[in-house]
């Protein structure tokens, strides 16, 4: 035990010597929480519209006022031909083109029904869709308040009140549906998997490259000893860079923190043993600092693009799905979610807890029997 | 083989392959209690490869060998406990300072707070580093690096310590120094295993082997081996052995 004493300290006292390594586990990872979490956003804003009224009538000039009203939509130009309209859409102008056909008013009058056409460039399928669908909303809505209007005119023929189903809805969980608290919580988990797997497959591996690990072999050491030794300061960084994570993701953006920090705390530490095993694994089985970080990078790159943090697991094919079981970042990413947006407490989330400490026991073990202190 | 009581080390046709290439092949020596004991050989020779078959860093591929009276086989943290080790590598942390390096190597080798107080005075005072102990080992010069890895590696006091090329690339007047330190380890008893390409550092030996591709080809004191190949220094001994190896292989 004393041994392992003398190791993390000298683990510690050279990580807070290292001018490279100390703002890699503090400033840079505050940063990157701030921009990603600013920029990468799913959330659809200025689409692009262009709208063709070849009516020129009241209703028309409503629906035109609709869309001017809402803040996701930019009209770029309302051109008169279709023609010119179909051009906006080649040469990327406008995300969607609104045709309001002549005599529309006149229809909707005279036969209760009318039609509009959208041509949408769904080139970007996310961008589509979800422009797309506001614009639907607007349209719909404009639609009651015609219907509304009309009513009293359709009672004076009619008996009796078409009848209408309306949905209303809530957002749960997220109410204002704010993509940044989605976001924080998942980067942060990704920031903080990152930066501990990166340092740790770099760490034995630097020892051997310098030379020395061999005098580290020559003497009695356990070989759990050393890779506990190396572990315990990492666990440490992580769960710090979480602390500070949180505080900065609750102070700049202000995401709630529903459930228990506690089990947010358990599970990032249960979390960073996997990577940390993943890690050392990686630092005993290569000769060089680039031969680790090539590894790591591969391994990083696939975790991320797969953890759900991006775009959901649920919609990958079955296969992809499968692959999420043993990436450590997309339990995390779904731990932080679920826990600090919907405030699950540890039986609902006890499935990742036990795939997770099963990861922990296989790759530890892998990192300590890959350590070889003899060839 | 005769008693361990007076040999400390004993190799038995100690082989090692690595793949064809047979890097060690099956040496036999025994080393004294308390002698220095020079391991010469050219680059490449397989000097490195057999010392690490010994401290228990290389697993052999046949042979017998007991180092402090344990098995290199199944013993080797027992032998790491008696032993100290010094690579060609010059391996103490850079970027930890003297003090810390000697309280690191100290704790992982299981000596109490006390002992290792101790011990970091007397090898600052020995090395004679009272101005630079609190200064990182990657700014001293290189002749005190190796004489602080040296006095380093004896930090447990093991009875054996082996030296691997200890003085590469030093000048003369640090080699000097370097081989006073050793003479002192030997006064205090214990065995020094050295490995060297220079051969004038063979004259300072108890008894010296000189292996050739992988084969002890000679084995004796300096005295009797200038004697047996009829030579006035070591070095000419080893240029005959070498020529030999050479037409052997012819």
């Amino acid at each position: 035990m004393r041994r392992l004493f003398f190791i993390i300290q000298k683990e510690f006292i050279q990580i807070f010597r290292n001018k490279a390594i100390l703002p890699m586990m503090t400033v840079l990872p505050i940063i990157q929480l701030i921009v990603l979490s600013y920029a990468a956003n799913n959330e659809v804003r200025n689409v692009d519209i262009a709208i063709v009224d070849q009516d020129h009538s009241s209703y028309s000039r409503l629906i035109i006022g609709k869309i001017q009203a809402s803040d996701r939509f930019t009209i770029v130009e309302a051109p008169l031909s279709a023609k010119r309209g179909d051009d906006l859409l080649q040469s990327g102008g406008a995300d969607i083109i609104l045709t309001v056909p002549p005599a529309f008013e006149k229809d909707f009058l005279r036969e209760k029904t009318a039609d509009l056409q959208m041509l949408v460039n769904a080139i970007n399928g996310q961008q589509a869709i979800v422009g797309a669908a506001y614009l639907g909303q607007i349209i719909q809505s404009f639609n009651r308040e015609l219907m509304a209007d009309a009513a009293p005119r359709l009672a004076a023929i009619r008996t009796s009140p078409q009848p209408r189903i309306d949905i209303t809805y809530s957002n749960w969980y997220n109410a204002d549906l704010d993509y940044k608290t989605f976001m924080v919580p998942g980067i942060l988990g990704e920031l903080v998997t990152i930066l501990i797997m990166v340092l740790s497959a770099m760490n034995v591996v630097r020892e051997r490259e310098v030379g020395t690990i061999e005098q580290i072999n020559v003497t009695p050491i356990r070989r759990w000893q050393f890779i506990l030794g190396k572990m315990l300061p990492f666990l440490f960084i992580g769960l710090t860079l979480l602390a500070v994570g949180l505080t900065a993701g609750k102070l700049i953006f202000d995401i709630p923190t529903e459930g228990s920090l506690w089990v947010v705390f358990a599970f990032c530490l249960l979390n960073l043993s996997v990577v940390l095993g993943m890690g050392l694994l990686i630092s005993n089985l290569v000769d060089t600092q680039q031969q680790a970080m090539l590894i790591a990078f591969f391994f990083i790159i696939v975790f991320v693009l797969m953890s759900g943090l991006f775009t959901p697991i649920e919609s990958m094919p079955e296969w992809a799905q499968y692959l999420a079981v043993p990436n450590p970042i997309a339990h995390f990413v779904s731990v932080m979610r679920q826990v600090l947006l919907k405030g699950s407490g540890f039986a609902d989330v006890q499935y990742q807890f036990v795939v997770t400490g099963f990861m922990s026991l296989v790759f530890n073990a892998l990192a300590v029997w890959s350590y070889r202190k003899r060839d | 083989m005769s008693s361990t009581a007076d040999h400390i080390i004993e190799a038995d046709k100690l082989t090692k392959r690595f793949g064809d290439f047979t890097a060690v092949d099956a040496i036999s020596f025994k080393v004294k209690k308390g002698e220095i004991f020079g391991f010469l050989g050219a680059n490449g020779a397989g000097k490195t490869t057999a010392i690490r078959m010994l401290i228990g860093l290389s697993r052999p591929t046949e042979g017998e060998a007991t180092v402090a009276g344990f098995d290199v086989y199944r013993q080797a943290d027992k032998i790491k406990e008696n032993i100290g080790y010094m690579s060609q590598k010059f391996s103490l942390y850079e970027d930890l300072t003297v003090r810390e390096n000697i309280r690191f190597y100290g704790g992982i080798y299981g000596l109490s707070r006390k002992k290792i107080k101790e011990q970091t005075g007397r090898i600052i005072e020995e090395v004679g580093l009272e101005n630079s102990a609190g200064n990182l080992v990657g700014s001293l010069p290189l002749g005190w690096k190796q004489r602080l890895a040296f006095a380093v590696s004896m930090v447990h006091s093991p009875s054996i310590v082996f030296l691997d090329e200890p003085t590469g690339g030093v000048d003369p007047a640090a080699r000097r120094q370097f081989w006073e330190m050793i003479y002192q380890a030997s006064a205090a008893g214990r065995t020094v295993f050295v490995t060297t390409h220079y051969m004038d550092e063979a004259e300072y030996c108890d008894r010296v082997s000189i292996m050739v591709s992988g084969k002890i080809e000679a084995l004796g004191s300096p005295a009797k081996l200038k004697e047996d190949f009829s030579a006035s220094s070591i070095d000419e001994v080893f240029v005959q052995l070498a020529r030999g190896g050479a037409v052997i292989s012819d």
